[in-house]
């Protein structure tokens, strides 16, 4: 009886420090890879007509206690454009999305889902379908977004309502954070604009 | 009888093939062989947390309560295939995208569990690793036969290179769902006309 207790408890016990010590090792590679798979060609797609390397020009803001990421984005040989990155809670986990702002207007240049463990052929089609993305282009930045359903101006993907508001949560939430450090986004736009 | 090592190891690619021979493991079998390319990523994937398993269990067969081996079994076989998930996240990130869910199935996959129990819990450390790698390297082949064959018939393109010239069209239904089961049917037909002349 002790013995069994004692064999699962150090079996367990030694599993997960080795899967949390491997995590935290491969973290920042895991990153990277994501930056170059997933992230940079849904960036290429929001900025559409880009003239620099967005993936290349990013830098980090500290927010409090998290550091975020942001990538600069240049038209006509100008930083004028931030992209941010948010999530909201979906059907399956997290849905990450990439929220393009142009500063001078603060409107949504465009908006594309990274990852996300949505259903395949329902929620997934956040992703892969440019119909339901493309409603926030023009909108302004600082508004709270909602689906028709919830009294917004979003049309959901119909069988797909719980990740469209994840898609419209996290639009939200990059509009806060936008709000919050825009003062500190501007400068950093300048060192761009040299 | 004791076997040999070689015996242990070769029984894997033909005897006790798991797909064809024992019929285990059809989920990804089915699933990922669109591909040869898949279906070698999953085959290495599978073969890696077989022998890593097989070499752990082996070496604390006689430590493992047996009212909760399986439980233990799950444990270990469980860590590895989230070490495989981080690294093929680090070092493979396209083949990740594309293999995606199976990645983590690998840890219901009833050949590793099989040979958890059946052989692994009771030999040694040696002949564990040879049983994982010749089960391993025959869930390989499988698959890599099974996609080779799909991907050719299904899309005319081997690794991307067209093999039958631009006048060749698709047999999209082998690389659809229904056409792995067709193609795994008469694989096994093929293999026991063979096997018994």
């Amino acid at each position: 009886m002790i013995t069994m207790v004692v064999v699962l408890t150090v079996l367990s016990t030694i599993s997960g420090g080795l899967l949390s010590g491997l995590k935290n090792a491969t973290a920042s590679k895991i990153e990277v890879q994501q930056l170059k798979f997933v992230k940079g060609p849904a960036i290429k797609t929001i900025l559409e007509g880009v003239t620099n390397d967005p993936i290349a020009d990013r830098f980090a803001i500290k927010d409090d206690h998290t550091e975020r990421k942001f990538f600069v984005g240049k038209f006509d040989g100008k930083a004028n454009t931030v992209v941010l990155e948010s999530s909201g809670k979906g059907y399956g986990g997290d849905v990450g999305l990439m929220v393009a702002v142009n500063m001078q207007n603060n409107q949504i240049v465009g908006v594309g889902v990274t990852t996300h463990s949505e259903t395949p052929g329902l929620g997934a089609r956040a992703k892969d379908d440019p119909a339901f993305v493309s409603q926030f282009k023009g909108m302004p930045i600082n508004e709270t977004f909602k689906v028709t359903n919830d009294g917004g101006k979003v049309n959901a993907m119909s069988g797909a309502t719980i990740t469209s508001r994840a898609v419209c949560a996290a639009a939200s939430d990059a509009g806060r954070i936008y709000g919050k450090l825009k003062p500190q986004l501007e400068e950093k736009l300048k060192t761009f604009n040299k | 009888m004791a076997k040999t090592l070689t015996q242990e190891f070769t029984k894997g690619l033909w005897e006790e093939i798991a797909p064809f021979r024992l019929v285990l493991g059809l989920c990804p079998v089915l699933g990922v062989t669109t591909t040869m390319e898949n279906g070698i990523g999953m085959g290495l994937a599978t073969t890696f947390v077989l022998v890593c398993s097989n070499i752990l269990i082996a070496s604390l067969r006689n430590i493992i309560p047996s009212k909760v081996r399986i439980a233990c079994f799950i444990i270990i076989i469980a860590t590895f295939v989230v070490v495989t998930e981080l690294l093929m996240q680090a070092y493979a990130y396209p083949l990740f995208l594309k293999l995606g869910v199976f990645i983590p199935l690998i840890v219901v996959n009833c050949i590793v569990l099989g040979r958890a129990e059946a052989f692994a819990s009771k030999n040694n450390i040696i002949l564990s690793i040879a049983d994982g790698l010749g089960i391993g390297i025959g869930f390989t082949l499988s698959l890599a036969t099974l996609g080779a064959i799909r991907e050719i018939l299904g899309t005319g393109k081997f690794f991307g290179a067209a093999v039958f010239g631009p006048s060749y069209e698709p047999f999209t239904f082998m690389v659809q769902a229904p056409g792995a089961f067709v193609c795994l049917g008469l694989m096994l037909c093929l293999m026991n006309l063979v096997g018994s002349k």
